[in-house]
Order: structure tokens, then C-alpha cells, then sequence
């Protein structure tokens, strides 16, 4: 099924993807080519067909209570792009303009 | 506060820091409070590229015992799963969560005379924290992250909305921090965050079925504020409806300051988590061998020991239940009576004296007092005196009924020269008495203990009467 | 035969090593020449850490001469730009990483380092490997070593360029879909994705969770299992990464007598498989039937649903694993915004190519409520149904063989502008990953003068299979990987 431009700008909102000019059509559009071939998915019946997402049997293994070394503040901060007093620094967390 | 005319519906998100020494996917130490920001974490809970999580396994078994403990369903295979929003406290832009297959499902809690069920108990892992700059949140310009509580173990408990008032769900969260304290799971330390628990609030008119429009309150920090921010909540809704207006369905912050709860800004549009089954960690088996074995190892709970107080000790129900549920109570309870002091005197004094107040005497100290009270050697006014300075000076209890000269006078001789005196000096009362006015025994007792304040009442008053028969 | 140590394989250059016809530290010499002539037109590398490869080539040498020597002490290696060393820009060829040095080494690439390799810099890729030819890279495209004006495969691109460019005598990289077998095909060299769960992803900056594997590009099927032996096994850092025995070298030599050869039918009627390529895979089933195989027909009846089971589930996984790039703790950010909304949309806007767009918008679609079931679960059903297809044909076969890739390497440019037509590039590869089998690719000859791969299959776990096979044909062939000459 075909994408259209409402649904561009929620999933864009959703996966925090600004849209500048242009995006909202070139999405549709190529989105919405790639979803006809995969639509050929419904063909087939899996009512009866257990989904898999691991591939492979293994059984998660835990880990002993065992604390190992953390990184320092300054190695843990080495890549931030904002950085103040030890914390990362972000732009307010408001949400409406 | 009960409302006439409508019934009060309340279920239960707590949200619980088990004890573990390190983080749920990583091996990071838990940062104490006051430790520096971002100075407990590393690779994997940072976020960083191309790390994955491993699974604590204490943090399960914390999971695993507090789910048998409230007789919950243990599946044989659970899983991970991801929880995606992207926000600066969570650093992976998702959080692993459980989604379709928990830890443990379909339990219950009995709380007083009602049993909560127990929807679902699983594990997950806690946000980082985020420092606003101004002092409120609608004010803040720019905010600062500090990762060190991020990935810290959290194991969520939802009741079904079981709860039909405020003290029952201040005492629900009471019974769970006890339980988590019996099971070793968790301090369950609410001060500390350690035990966050989140009440879904709606309300009906009495007889109907339907479920109202529900509220989430958050920030509740202490269990007097759950009682009052639900009770504040409770009157809010029902005076809304009672005006013609309506619920609306939202979290609602609880202001300590203001005492009142308050709309939390509500986002722009509702949030799509888009759970999917968490691909960097395969399903975990839970062996029922392992189950059977915490089974086994947990010790008595507090349902449990309940039940016994009252079997074995002929405790009222009442008195029971109020010290089993406080472990801590509790064995001082059974600690006093084996070092001697009688069942329900020591009850009493363990309701009356220690559980008000704050803080908690040793077995001995409880024990000496309650006996030295119960024996008459000493007035239970002093007895008080007695073991508040114990607690204080950590000195005995017969040091200080000594030093004091508490020790009542039980001699009977001495005793009736001491009532012979008062009839004398009350001879009008004593009259009266005589002459059918029991009454006027008041009179000569209050003048006995002003004469003699030390005088065992119970055998000064026999003493008194016999010689004015 | 040339003598160049460019142009050798591990085990000829560990001899010449041990024999002190050469030092270490000459050998990373006559690759940092190699790289500085061939390297302009070919553009695998992204960035040189030769400073590293200096210390590294100091060390072997000392372990040479002190007999402490690990199997790859001396060998010039690279390592795509995907997995995360210590220190070491690595940016998963976007811009969105662009400066960031991790605090840490991956698994893999500590095992390799441990055994005394020595990293020459960092290869091109498309970026976070979401693509086919490395011309999604976040800073140029890698070119073709046979042909300058084609793409090298990708998304493990500039790490097979490096091989075949005689640039580095084996390079790692990544395999989602095809992300090392397809670049190993139209690069004339050999590459192989090993059974998912056998390699750690420890440091491995994922695409797609469930899909990714970590992998050599090697001159010879023995280099490619000591690389292999090399990383694999149990990792306390990747609960995805078995506990099992982990001989994969076993019977290497062993030949194909009484090998059952499957051979998908479905493989051989894929859509633009070119006939070129159908000729010289014909051959190379008769070269090793001649040697003793047996080939049998085997039917993967849900080979066509598989790219679309495919374009579900990894761009899903991906929407989620990219999250994490927020302009908060490293990488571009763009913090002039209103709030923290306004900067994750520019940050993220800004910071991806076109095709991770595409995919994180396709995946977050397959995942959002009211699709889900559509999309993501059905594609995980139909998941189940093509591993059940390789289980059946297991039955009947030891190994499957096929084309790598339908086509020989293409122009740059050429497939830019349909995504579909570079998504079929992955056609005969990506059912390997949904089935988490291990499965190479080795040169079998040319179409057009540019190189073809043979895939071979195997069932998980048994790198052992494949390798013996592919081994097998390398010797009846006479095959050996050339280093293409540029000029």
C-alpha cells in the first residue's frame, strides 16, 4: 500500500528524522516502491507459522554480579559534543516551541 | 476518605531497584547517591556504538524471588524486548524491557483483609537522570545528563486495579517494601528511589462496573505522600464529576511543596513504543529446578508469619498483622518472648510504644522492660522512661531502674503502713467509702501515689480495701 | 608467479617471516607504498593508522625473533570502518559519526591483534553497511580494482578493494545480507560470513542485530579459516555468541569425494542473473564434480520472498539500533534548536545519507502500531519459512553452491537511483543471513574481465563444511586470487 504524505511526517516525527524540502515526496514515493514488492509477503499464509527472531538456539547466558571497571567522567565525556560540569548537555527537553 | 455515593479504583506500578552490586546489562558498579555524574558507566551502558547487553544474573534471581513470593506464575522461557522512544536520559534510544513474555505473571498480595492480585513482575533497566537548568521544568533553556543511573536494574510489579482507597494502597506499598526487605530482593528504600511506586487512580459511582477515566500520579517519594496524593487526587476526580466536568486521562506530578497534584505537560502526539523482541539477547530458559531451589531457600514471609503469631502465640488478628508486617517487628516480637516476656504484653508495648515511635530497641531492652512492667516492679510510665533512655544510653534496663530508684515498693508491710497513713489523713473519704461511695477510692489512690509514687498500685489498692472493709 | 609480498597470502608470507627473508616492519613498508600508488584511484581506505602500524610491526618483529610469535604476527590487515578500535576514528562510513574514537576495541579485532596482526587503517563502506556497492559511504566511493569506473560490491567495499588492490594481505568486514560475500565476488577475492553466533559482534556497530556477522577477505581458503579460528568462539561480552567447539579448519583438506553439492534451481532463475556469470558457475560445479562431488538438484521454494522478508526485518532493527545516534554523547550534533526534538530531527537529518534515511523511515513504518503485524511479524514468519527451506535441502545436501552475486560488478552510478535494482544485488546471499548459515565466496573465473564468485553454503556451524569445499575447488581450479594491477 502506498504512503502517504501524513504518514511520511508521523513515522519522520517518530523515528526523529527532520524532513526538509523535497523529503516528504521523495519518501512517499520510494517508500511506497519498495513496500509494493514487499507486499508480495501476503501471499503466502502463516497463520500457522511461528515467527523467528533468533536464528540460531542459543540460550542467553547471565552474567556473575561481578562489577568490572567503569570508564572515568573524562573518557565517558571524551566524545560529547556539549559537555558541562561532568554532565552531557542537551537543549531543553520542552517540547512545544 | 471515603465519598459517598462512589467507589475509588486503584492498580499499582512499583517500580523496584533489586539489590545487585552491578548494572542489569553491564558491569558497572550502582553509583551511590552522592557520586560524581557520569562517573559509573561505561561502553555498554553509555550507549556507545557496537556494544551489547549481558544479563544480570542477580538481578534475575532478585526478580525470580520476589515473583514467587507473590505466588506468581514462572514461565520456562521469557524474553527481552525493546521499548523505542528516544529521549537524552536513555542512551540507547530504546530501553530493553519485557514486553509479551515477563519474568512472572498472575500472582497476588495479601494486604490487610484484601488480596491484590498481581498482573505481571518483570525486569528492566532505570533511566539516566536529567539536571534542568531553572528550577522548573517549563523554564529550562537547556538540560544536563548524567548517565551513571542508566542501565541500573529495575524490576516492575503492576497490581490489577485491586485497590479500593488510599490507606489500601499505602498499605499495599508497605506489604511489598516488606516482602522485597523478607525475600532479600531489594531495601525497597522509597527516600532513596528505590521503591517508586506509581498509582493509576480513577473513580465510579458506587454499583456500577465500568472503569472511570484513569490518572497516573508520579514523584511520590514517601508513603505518607502516596496516602495524600492519592487522597487529594480521589477528592479532585470526584469533585470534577460531581461539577459536570471531566477526567482527563494523564500522569499528574505530585507537588510535595503544594501538596496537590499537578497535569504533567502532555506530548504532542501519544507515543508509538514500537516493542520488538530484544535481537541482542537470545530468550532466557528458566530452569523450574532453579525455581524450586529460591523456592525453597526463601524464608518465612510475612503472610505466612502472620498466620503463625496467631497460631502460636494467640495474638489477636489485629496485633498480628501490624507487627508481621514489619519484619523488623516482627523479630523483635518473637525475640522478647523467647528471652521471656509474655505474648501479648510484649505485642502491646511493640504497637504501642516501639512502632510509633522511630527508633527500634534491642530484644533485651524490650524484653527486660516488658518483663520488669508486667511483674509490677515497675509503673509503665517508667517503663516507658526506662526504655526510651535504654534505647538512647544503651545502658540495661535494670541499671536504670536502680539508678532512677524506680523499683516499685511490693512489701506489704510497707505498703500497708503507707495505706494506713492515707486513711488517716483522708478519714472523710475514707467514710464515704465506707459508707457506700465507692467513688472515694479514687480520692485516697490519687493521695497514696502523690505519698508514695514509687507503691505498686495494684497491691496498695487491695491493700486499701481490705482495710477499709 | 611473482614474488611481490603484496600479492601473497598468509601462510607464504608467515613463512618468509619466519625464514627473516623479510622483517615486519619492511612488509608494512611495501603495503604503505602499495597503498600510496594504488590507493588515489581505488579509495579503499578512509584513514591510515600508520603510527599503529609502526608499533605493531615493532612488536612482531621482536615476537618473531624472540619466538613468541602469535600465527598472524606481522601480517598487514585493515579493518572496515564498522568496528570499533581503541582510539581509532571510526565513524561506520557516516557523517554522523564523524570524529568519534571509542573508548574500547572490539572482540574480533582484539583476537586478531592478539595474534600479532598488523592494522594498516580503516576501510570504506556504505554507511552503517546499508548497501551494495560502498557508494552510500558517508565520504566518497570506493572503485572497483579490476575497473576503475565499477563498484567494488559493498557494503564491505574498500575492505575487499584493499585485497584485491594487493593494498592488504586480508581485511575484515561485516556480512548483513551479503556485505562481505557479494564485494568478495566483484572483487576477485575470497570472503566468508561465518554461521551467526560464531564471531562476536562485541564492538561491531550494528546494522541489524539478527543478521550481522563479522568476516575475512583473504587470498586463499586457508588464510580465510585461520582468520576465521582467529576470532571465533565464546565471548562473556555477546550473549548472541555460542559456547560450542570451535575447530573450523577440520578435513580442510579433505576434497569433495562424495560431497553432495545442492544446487537451488531458484538460484539459477533470479531476476538480471547475467549469463556470463551462469557460465562460469556451470564450470566451476563441473570442475568439482571432476574432483568428486556430487550434485544433486534441491528446490528453496521461498527464494523470492526472502529480499522482501529481508527489506522488513533489517531495516526494523535498524530503526532501533540507530536510535542511539542523538548528538547527546558523541557524534554531529546539531545543537541550535528550540528544544530537544528540534535538535535529535536536524542532528539526524543532517547526519544521514539518503538510504539510512530510507531504511530507519521503512523500518520504523514496519514496526509502528497497526503495521506491525503486516510487516514485521509476517516478515519474521516468513523468516521461519526460509530457514525451513534450507533445513530441507540440508537433508538432501552437504553443501549448496551458487553464483554470489547475479551480476558482475557494475558502473558507479548505475543503480543509484532505484533502490529495488541495488537491493537485488543481495538476492543469492541475504537468505544465508535469515538462515544464520556461514557461507564464501570464491573467485571462479571472469565474465567480461571482471571476477565472478561461487557461494558456498553450509548448514550452521559448519564452516567446516564450506571451507573444505571451497578449498576443494581452489586446488582442482588451480585457482589463485590475483592482485589487480592498477595503474
Amino acid at each position: 500500500m502506498p504512503l502517504s504524505r501524513d504518514q511520511v511526517r508521523h513515522v519522520a516525527l517518530l523515528a526523529r528524522l527532520g524532513l526538509e524540502q523535497g523529503d516528504e515526496d521523495f519518501y512517499a514515493e520510494q517508500l511506497s516502491g519498495i513496500l509494493r514488492h514487499i507486499d508480495r509477503l501476503q501471499e503466502l499464509n502463516t497463520d500457522a507459522i511461528p515467527p523467528t527472531a533468533q536464528v540460531v538456539e542459543v540460550a542467553a547466558t547471565l552474567r556473575e554480579d561481578v562489577p568490572r571497571p567503569c570508564l572515568t567522567q573524562e573518557e565517558a565525556l571524551a566524545n560529547a559534543p556539549a559537555a558541562v560540569d561532568g554532565f552531557f548537555r542537551v537543549p531543553s527537553i520542552q517540547e512545544e516551541a | 476518605m471515603r465519598a459517598v455515593g462512589w467507589e475509588v479504583v486503584i492498580g499499582m506500578e512499583v517500580h523496584v531497584q533489586p539489590t545487585t552490586r552491578t548494572k542489569m546489562f553491564c558491569g558497572c558498579a550502582i553509583a551511590p547517591l552522592n557520586a560524581p555524574p557520569n562517573s559509573h558507566t561505561c561502553p555498554v551502558c553509555l550507549g556507545l556504538p557496537g556494544v551489547l547487553p549481558v544479563i544480570n544474573k542477580a538481578a534475575v534471581e532478585a526478580c525470580l524471588k520476589t515473583a514467587v513470593a507473590l505466588n506468581c506464575e514462572i514461565p520456562r522461557h521469557t524474553k527481552f524486548d525493546r521499548k523505542n522512544y528516544m529521549y537524552p536520559d536513555l542512551p540507547k534510544g530504546y530501553q530493553i524491557s519485557q514486553y509479551d513474555l515477563p519474568m512472572s505473571h498472575d500472582g497476588h498480595l495479601e494486604v490487610g483483609e484484601r488480596r491484590v492480585r498481581i498482573r505481571r513482575v518483570h525486569l528492566e533497566e532505570d533511566t539516566g537522570k536529567l539536571v534542568h537548568a531553572g528550577d522548573r521544568l517549563h523554564k529550562a533553556w537547556e538540560s544536563f545528563v548524567d548517565l551513571n543511573r542508566a542501565g541500573v536494574p529495575l524490576m516492575e510489579i503492576v497490581s490489577e486495579p485491586d485497590i479500593r482507597s488510599a490507606e489500601e494502597a499505602r498499605d499495599y506499598a508497605v506489604a511489598l517494601r516488606t516482602l522485597l526487605r523478607t525475600v532479600g530482593a531489594s531495601e525497597a528504600d522509597m527516600e532513596k528511589g528505590q521503591l517508586r511506586a506509581e498509582p493509576n487512580i480513577s473513580v465510579r459511582r458506587t454499583g456500577t462496573t465500568e472503569l472511570g477515566v484513569k490518572t497516573e500520579l508520579k514523584n511520590i517519594n514517601s508513603f505518607r505522600n502516596l496516602y495524600r496524593a492519592i487522597d487529594f487526587e480521589v477528592k479532585r476526580q470526584i469533585e470534577a464529576l460531581e461539577s459536570g466536568h471531566d477526567v482527563v486521562q494523564e500522569t499528574r506530578g505530585w507537588s510535595d511543596a503544594e501538596q496537590r497534584t499537578f497535569s504533567q505537560r502532555t506530548k504532542e502526539f501519544a507515543e508509538d513504543y514500537r516493542y520488538f523482541p530484544e535481537p541482542d539477547l537470545p530468550p532466557l530458559e528458566l530452569d523450574p529446578a532453579w525455581i524450586e531451589e529460591l523456592r525453597r531457600a526463601l524464608p518465612e514471609l510475612p503472610e505466612a508469619r502472620r498466620v503463625r503469631l496467631v497460631s502460636q502465640y494467640a495474638l489477636p488478628l489485629h496485633d498480628a498483622s501490624l507487627i508481621a508486617a514489619e519484619r523488623e517487628l516482627a523479630d523483635l516480637f518473637e525475640g522478647a518472648v523467647r528471652a521471656g516476656a509474655d505474648a501479648k504484653p510484649a505485642a502491646n508495648w511493640i504497637i504501642g510504644e516501639v512502632a510509633p515511635g522511630g527508633s527500634v530497641p534491642t530484644i533485651n531492652q524490650l524484653a527486660d522492660v516488658v518483663k520488669l512492667v508486667t511483674s509490677g516492679s515497675i509503673t509503665r510510665d517508667q517503663g516507658r522512661e526506662v526504655l526510651a533512655e535504654s534505647i538512647r544510653s544503651q545502658r540495661s534496663a535494670g541499671e536504670l531502674v536502680a539508678e532512677r530508684g524506680f523499683a516499685q515498693v511490693s512489701d506489704e508491710s510497707e505498703l500497708e503502713a503507707i495505706v494506713r497513713e492515707v486513711i488517716a489523713t483522708n478519714a472523710k473519704a475514707a467514710a464515704d467509702y465506707q459508707a457506700g461511695k465507692k467513688q472515694a477510692l479514687g480520692a485516697l489512690m490519687a493521695d497514696l501515689k502523690k505519698k508514695a509514687p514509687n507503691a505498686n498500685p495494684k497491691m496498695a489498692n487491695e491493700i486499701l480495701q481490705k482495710l477499709l472493709q | 608467479m611473482t614474488l611481490d609480498p603484496t600479492h601473497l597470502t598468509i601462510s607464504e608470507l608467515r613463512h618468509m617471516l619466519d625464514e627473516r627473508e623479510l622483517s615486519a616492519q619492511e612488509l608494512l613498508g611495501l603495503h604503505l607504498e602499495r597503498i600510496e600508488a594504488a590507493d588515489a584511484d581505488v579509495k579503499a581506505f578512509l584513514r591510515l593508522t600508520t603510527a599503529r602500524a609502526a608499533e605493531q610491526a615493532q612488536a612482531a618483529d621482536r615476537a618473531l625473533r624472540d619466538g613468541t610469535a602469535g600465527p598472524l604476527a606481522g601480517i598487514p590487515m585493515a579493518v572496515k570502518d564498522v568496528l570499533c578500535v581503541k582510539g581509532v576514528e571510526t565513524t561506520a562510513g557516516s557523517q554522523i559519526l564523524k570524529g568519534f574514537k571509542p573508548p574500547y576495541t572490539g572482540t574480533a579485532v582484539q583476537r586478531i591483534f592478539d595474534a600479532g596482526a598488523v592494522m594498516l587503517g580503516v576501510t570504506n563502506c556504505d554507511e552503517f553497511a546499508m548497501g551494495s556497492s560502498t557508494e552510500n559511504s558517508g565520504y566518497f566511493p570506493t572503485h572497483n580494482p579490476w575497473s576503475l569506473d565499477r563498484v567494488p560490491g559493498g557494503s564491505s567495499g574498500g575492505s575487499a578493494a584493499a585485497v584485491a588492490a594487493g593494498e592488504a594481505t586480508f581485511s575484515l568486514g561485516t556480512d548483513t545480507g551479503g556485505s562481505i560475500r557479494q564485494p568478495a565476488a566483484l572483487c576477485g577475492v575470497i570472503g566468508m560470513k561465518p554461521t551467526y553466533g560464531r564471531v562476536s559482534r562485541y564492538g561491531l556497530i550494528a546494522f541489524a542485530s539478527s543478521l550481522d556477522q563479522i568476516g575475512p577477505f583473504t587470498r586463499s581458503v586457508e588464510d580465510c579459516a585461520l582468520i576465521l579460528q582467529t576470532m571465533a568462539g565464546h565471548d562473556p561480552l555477546d550473549s548472541t555468541c555460542a559456547d560450542r567447539p570451535n575447530n573450523v579448519a577440520r578435513g580442510l583438506h579433505d576434497g569433495v569425494e562424495r560431497i553432495r553439492l545442492g544446487v537451488p534451481r531458484e538460484y539459477f532463475e533470479v531476476k538480471g542473473m547475467e549469463s556470463g556469470v551462469r557460465l562460469a558457475i556451470q564450470k566451476a560445479l563441473n570442475t568439482l564434480e571432476a574432483a568428486g562431488a556430487e550434485l544433486v538438484d534441491v528446490s528453496l521454494p521461498h527464494t523470492d520472498y526472502g529480499l522482501a522478508a529481508y527489506y522488513i526485518i533489517a531495516p526494523a532493527e535498524c530503526s532501533s539500533n540507530l536510535a542511539r545516534f542523538d548528538g547527546v554523547r558523541y557524534g554531529m550534533s546539531e545543537q541550535d534548536a528550540q528544544n530537544i526534538t528540534e535538535a535529535y530531527m536536524k542532528t539526524r537529518r543532517k547526519g544521514f545519507g539518503a538510504e539510512v534515511r530510507r531504511r530507519v523511515m521503512l523500518g520504523t513504518y514496519a514496526l509502528s502500531s497497526g503495521y506491525y503485524d503486516a510487516y514485521y511479524l509476517k516478515a519474521q514468519k516468513v523468516r521461519t519459512l526460509i530457514k525451513q527451506d534450507f533445513d530441507d535441502a540440508f537433508a538432501n545436501c552437504d553443501a549448496i553452491v551458487s553464483a554470489t552475486s547475479p551480476t558482475v560488478a557494475f558502473p558507479i552510478g548505475s543503480r543509484t537511483q532505484d533502490p529495488l535494482s541495488m537491493y537485488l544485488c543481495d538476492v543469492l546471499t541475504l537468505g544465508g543471513n535469515l538462515a544464520g548459515l556461514p557461507g564464501i565466496s570464491v573467485p571462479c573465473g571472469m565474465s567480461d574481465g571482471l571476477p565472478v564468485g561461487l557461494q558456498v553454503l553450509a548448514p550452521q556451524w559448519r564452516e567446516d563444511i564450506t571451507l573444505r569445499v571451497a578449498r576443494a575447488y581452489e586446488l582442482a581450479a588451480d585457482m589463485r586470487v590475483e592482485v589487480a594491477l592498477v595503474d
